[in-house]
């Protein structure tokens, strides 16, 4: 699945990196603890949290992650915002609980 | 062997988590214009990011070293601050002393140390309470077969 078919599928905002949505995402990975995605998740996939601080961006920076995806109704701070500009990270909000991101996400792989 | 060369030398402030993660995405993109294997690249900024977050968490100042030799990667992260107490016990996973507002925005899940020994070929902690604390971490490049 691409970035931009993602979007669609999650009722995802797209806050930063709007050029970026062709890329096709390698997976999902779901955690609020940053030693845990640092440790874990995969570059090319996508990562759904509800941690919004500036530090998001510099664990999707490290490990090329295709976006990070604040579920939840989660907003991430301006500061946040003009880091992932600046760095190239997409990030994308939803309404949708992280349950129903996730569900949504496995029903439609691939 | 070659001298190692040092190629970064940057200060991290404690306590100051906007800018934490900046050091370790340095060494990464360092690593990256040398051409060095990605796996690798990948494991140095892992343990990087974790040495630098426990700087910013638990010391009141410090610095992330990257030197390179013939044989592979040596990131040094050393810092003025508490120390370790039990040194078994921080390296044991879960384990963590890290405030509550490190803890509200995901750090402090005790995973640190555990992830950075994972990551590295040769680890060597030296640390003294009240006083700080010395980590180098090794990592060697893969073998060519």
């Amino acid at each position: 699945m691409t970035l931009e078919e993602l979007v669609k599928v999650i009722d995802a905002t797209v806050v930063t990196g709007h050029e970026k949505l062709t890329a096709k995402i390698r997976g999902v990975y779901v955690s609020d603890l940053l030693s845990d995605v640092i440790g874990h998740a995969q570059e090319g996939q996508v990562w759904l949290t509800i941690q919004t601080h500036t530090n998001v961006v510099a664990v999707a920076l490290l490990l090329n992650l295709a976006a990070i995806i604040f579920t939840a109704g989660a907003t991430p701070d301006g500061e946040t915002v003009t880091k992932a500009q600046n760095e190239g990270i997409v990030l994308l909000t939803t309404a949708l609980s992280t349950y129903e991101t996730a569900g949504r996400l496995y029903r439609n792989q691939q | 062997m070659s001298q190692p060369r040092v190629l970064l030398e940057i200060p991290v402030e404690g306590n100051n988590f906007t800018t934490a993660g900046e050091a370790a995405s340095r060494v990464k993109r360092t690593l990256q214009k040398l051409g060095i294997d990605s796996a690798l690249i990948r494991r140095v900024s892992i343990a990087t990011y974790e040495a630098e977050m426990n700087i910013v968490i638990h010391a009141e100042y410090g610095k992330i070293v990257l030197q390179v030799d013939a044989g592979g990667v040596t990131v040094l992260a050393e810092d003025r601050g508490k120390g370790i107490p039990d040194l078994n016990q921080a390296m044991t996973a879960g384990f963590s002393t890290a405030s509550d507002r490190a803890r509200a925005m995901g750090f402090g899940a005790g995973m640190g140390l555990p992830n950075i020994k994972k990551c590295t070929d040769q680890l060597e902690i030296d640390t003294q309470v009240n006083v700080g604390t010395k980590v180098v971490m090794k990592f060697t490049y893969p073998t060519t077969s």
